[in-house]
């Protein structure tokens, strides 16, 4: 892409393709001879590591769709079957689901670096706007993505996010229309947020060419933001820089797969474990950790309208970036203001993210104004300001010179940023955690779970039990409707023989038909049945409860949760606590009070449960001692059957639980070595480089 | 991409009936994929909700501008909170109206807004009665 190569192919074969289409030319000029400033640190490999995640969620995506289904009444389910019954399903779903997550922490700490290093700066400033218009692709593309599981944060996520145009004046209204395709986010909004979501990301693709071309036509910068003069000043980009990235690729991905294997859930919502309901919206809506900066400014401005053009003004504000900071020095390195003005700016960001998460209530708002302003400022007066206040340092006359002028202290270089890499992820992602059904419910007390940290498997016994108790208590008015007779003797689970999973469903009577005589009929269940549900209909199930429906229990265990809270958000993401879900579950059933304490009242009807949001639960006491009797001699107590029926709840919720941990153990195993490999092979391709 | 033939003709004006709907209870429908409420009020809630002094209101509206002259009985709202959108439950509250579960809004006997962060009253929906005991919204 830099003009035209000299490469001269060998083969005879390839001499004579290279005639008639230059393509292996092209590619040796532009990633291979291609050269690349010497000093690049590794905040550059970025680039890299984004074109791998593209990769990465294009070939999931395509192998996802081939599994689910766009339909209002199916999503849902398609996607859970996906997750239950395709091979490798979970961890397709999971590498997709949280690579959107990963794509843009990526992004984010791409950005982060052209903004300190100046790489928006003259000749750059078309390479930096296609960067952006990629940007807000894949917020688009994410967002959409985001409303296909149809969980209930996808589609009050969609309600809302739609919503935003209807500020629009004149227009608003059919413009909202036109998204929805009705007149409110139901089945056609699925549909065409497929077909976009399909598409969009080949769009990106195609401007990531665009943006790579307009790289290699300008030259890469560099931290010491000197244009490269003479052939000392760059190293060939093959094997050095591609060796290079291979090794922050492969750190990288042990960042991604510490998601993908052990926390796959710590980046969603419970709430979209519930299926999408438009008659109940969820207490809190929160978008996506990665909109949330957005969503905060969104919501500091008082006027609907405002408020959503200031939103898109964050965004775009960003093309204009080369021509609000016209200061000559690029790299904030030389720059003393601009730098504490830089990490002060990324501060108000993560700010602003916290905040996005938090109800907008007293202090939030006022603190999300605060900090909304500092965001605007930082672009409209502090960077234009200091283009003519500041003295930057002297910069080094070459790359070369500025190679020589820090050969030490190399080493600690690595660690700092796989350091910082930890901490800001920690920090970033950690927004995630949104303000959940706490309102007016205890804390759940943290259990002993067999099934917590790296290691953790499910106890047998425990699951075994947990069935029964499901079986002779919870099934009376709860279904288990994603969990078939035959998961009973998968790997993983409750350990029984195929045979017993048979004979167990043999005791249950399932309706099939119609037969030749046009009439349902029962029959015993089959291995391949699902567990038949109590209630014929929602409504049905409503009407026999006071209104309450009973939830179904497959997913349960991740559709309930509770706030962490900061700073535990943060330990969680190092210890792996993924437990708020079994906790909350085992405290509702162990939460019940024949005493109601003084000063809250409980409706006709319904029952004081400590740890249930409000209190008043419409569901009775379900378990009492001795209700339930265990072969295998494990004491009939409350606290038992609580503890035994969670952890098969667990495993109704996360079946491949084991797999995916015994699984990320050997990826883990594999990536370190890799990454090492990449470490000492970067370091030898180096060594007469530095 | 405006909305096809089949999803508009769903969006057509429902009729509703009333006389299963006894004093004092109401019934959900949904019109257009927004849930809408239907009450029976009783003369204790009509009451109420002509009693009180509009000057107290976060949004002043009298109860009359509420429902159909001659009609005092039947209120119809959309069921969508006018602060972020969640449903709020009918018969619960203060105020012998609606609760919303989310961030504690509470309306009373005619949908307006009466404590919470709510800004608006909740919707009335566009509707006529086409006899006494049967209503069409839309």
């Amino acid at each position: 892409m830099s003009g035209p190569s000299d490469y001269q192919p060998s083969n005879p074969a390839l001499k004579w393709i290279e005639r008639r289409l230059p393509i292996f030319g092209l590619v040796h000029s532009s990633f291979v001879a291609y050269p690349t400033p010497r000093n690049l640190n590794y905040w550059w490999t970025f680039g890299a590591i984004l074109s791998m995640m593209l990769a990465l969620q294009i070939l999931t995506g395509v192998i996802l769709a081939m599994h689910y289904t766009p339909h209002a009444d199916l999503a849902f389910k398609s996607v859970e079957l996906i997750v239950r019954d395709v091979n490798y399903g979970w961890l397709l779903r999971n590498m997709h689901a949280c690579g959107a997550s990963m794509f843009f922490f990526a992004v984010y700490i791409h950005m982060f670096r052209g903004l300190y290093y100046g790489s928006y700066k003259e000749p750059r400033e078309v390479l930096w706007i296609l960067g952006v218009i990629i940007y807000l692709l894949m917020m688009a593309t994410g967002f959409m993505g985001y409303v296909l599981p149809w969980g209930q944060m996808s589609f009050w996520g969609a309600t809302v996010i739609t919503n935003l145009f209807s500020a629009i004046p004149y227009f608003g209204e059919s413009i909202v229309t036109l998204l929805w395709g009705g007149y409110s986010v139901g089945n056609p909004t699925l549909n065409r947020f497929f077909s976009l979501h399909y598409l969009l990301p080949f769009v990106i693709a195609g401007v990531v060419v665009l943006h790579v071309w307009a790289l290699h036509v300008a030259g890469q910068n560099n931290p010491a933001g000197v244009e490269a003069k003479t052939e000392k000043d760059t190293v060939p980009f093959t094997p050095y820089a591609t060796i290079k990235d291979m090794f922050g690729v492969s750190c990288f991905l042990l960042f991604f797969s510490w998601f993908i294997f052990y926390m796959p859930n710590y980046l969603g919502d419970a709430d979209n474990y519930i299926p999408a309901n438009p008659g109940v919206t969820p207490a809190h809506i929160v978008p996506e950790w990665y909109y949330l900066p957005f969503y905060a400014i969104l919501r500091s401005i008082p006027n609907k309208l405002a408020g959503v053009v200031a939103m898109f003004s964050a965004i775009i504000i960003l093309c204009f970036l080369p021509w609000l900071d016209s200061a000559r020095t690029r790299s904030s390195k030389y720059r003393p203001l601009a730098k504490q003005f830089f990490w002060i700016f990324v501060v108000v960001c993560i700010g602003l993210g916290y905040l996005g998460s938090q109800p907008p209530e007293g202090i939030y708002v006022v603190a999300g104004r605060i900090l909304t302003v500092c965001y605007f400022a930082y672009f409209l007066i502090v960077l234009p300001l200091l283009s003519y206040i500041e003295t930057p340092r002297p910069v080094p006359n070459s790359i070369a010179d500025d190679v020589l002028a820090k050969s030490k202290g190399k080493a600690a270089t690595v660690a700092s940023i796989m350091l910082a890499l930890v901490v800001a992820g920690g920090v970033l992602l950690g927004g995630a955690q949104s303000a959940k059904a706490e309102e007016g419910g205890d804390k759940p007390p943290a259990q002993k779970w067999s099934f917590s940290g790296p290691f953790g498997t499910y106890d047998r016994g425990s699951l075994q039990r947990g069935l029964k108790v499901y079986k002779e208590v919870c099934a009376a008015c709860h279904g288990l409707s994603y969990v078939a007779f035959r998961n009973l003797a998968d790997p993983g689970g409750p350990g029984y023989s195929a045979a017993q999973a048979s004979a167990f469903a043999s005791d249950y009577k399932i309706k099939d038909g119609p037969n030749d005589q046009g009439e349902m009929f029962e029959r015993p269940g089959r291995a391949a049945d699902y567990f038949p549900s109590p209630f014929p209909n929602e409504q049905a199930a409503r009407a026999a409860n006071g209104g309450a429906a009973p939830p179904d229990l497959s997913l349960i265990a991740k559709a309930r949760s509770y706030k962490r809270g900061f700073p535990m958000f943060l330990v969680d993401f190092f210890s792996q606590y993924q437990e708020q879900g079994p906790d909350y579950v085992d405290a509702i059933l162990q939460g019940f009070e024949e005493k109601v304490p003084a000063g809250i009242t409980i409706p006709e009807g319904s029952y004081y449960n400590k740890y249930f949001p409000g209190h008043a639960i419409k569901m009775p006491k379900p378990l009492s001692d001795g209700q339930v009797t265990f072969d295998d001699g494990s004491p009939a107590t409350v606290a038992q059957y609580a503890h035994d029926v969670t952890t098969f709840l667990m495993w109704a919720a996360e079946p491949h639980m084991e797999a995916r941990k015994r699984l990320g153990l050997q990826v883990f195993a594999f990536l370190i070595i890799f990454a090492g490999l990449m470490y000492f092979t970067k370091k030898k391709v180096w060594a007469d480089a530095h | 991409m405006n909305p096809d033939a089949a999803t508009i003709a769903a969006g057509a004006p429902i009729e509703v009936d009333l006389t299963p709907i006894a004093e004092g209870q109401d019934i959900k429908v949904f019109w257009r994929g927004k849930p809408i409420y239907i009450s029976h009020r009783t003369k204790k809630q009509i009451e109420e909700a002509q009693n009180v002094q509009l000057s107290s209101l976060p949004d002043p509206q009298p109860d009359s501008a509420r429902v159909k002259a001659g009609h005092d009985q039947w209120l119809v709202v959309i069921g969508i909170c006018t602060h972020l959108g969640c449903i709020p439950i009918a018969h619960e509250g203060n105020y012998d109206g609606f609760f919303c579960p989310c961030h504690g809004s509470q309306y009373d006997s005619s949908g307006r807004i009466r404590q919470g962060p709510a800004p608006a009253n909740l919707a009335v929906p566009p509707y006529t009665f086409v006899s006494d005991t049967k209503i069409q919204i839309g």
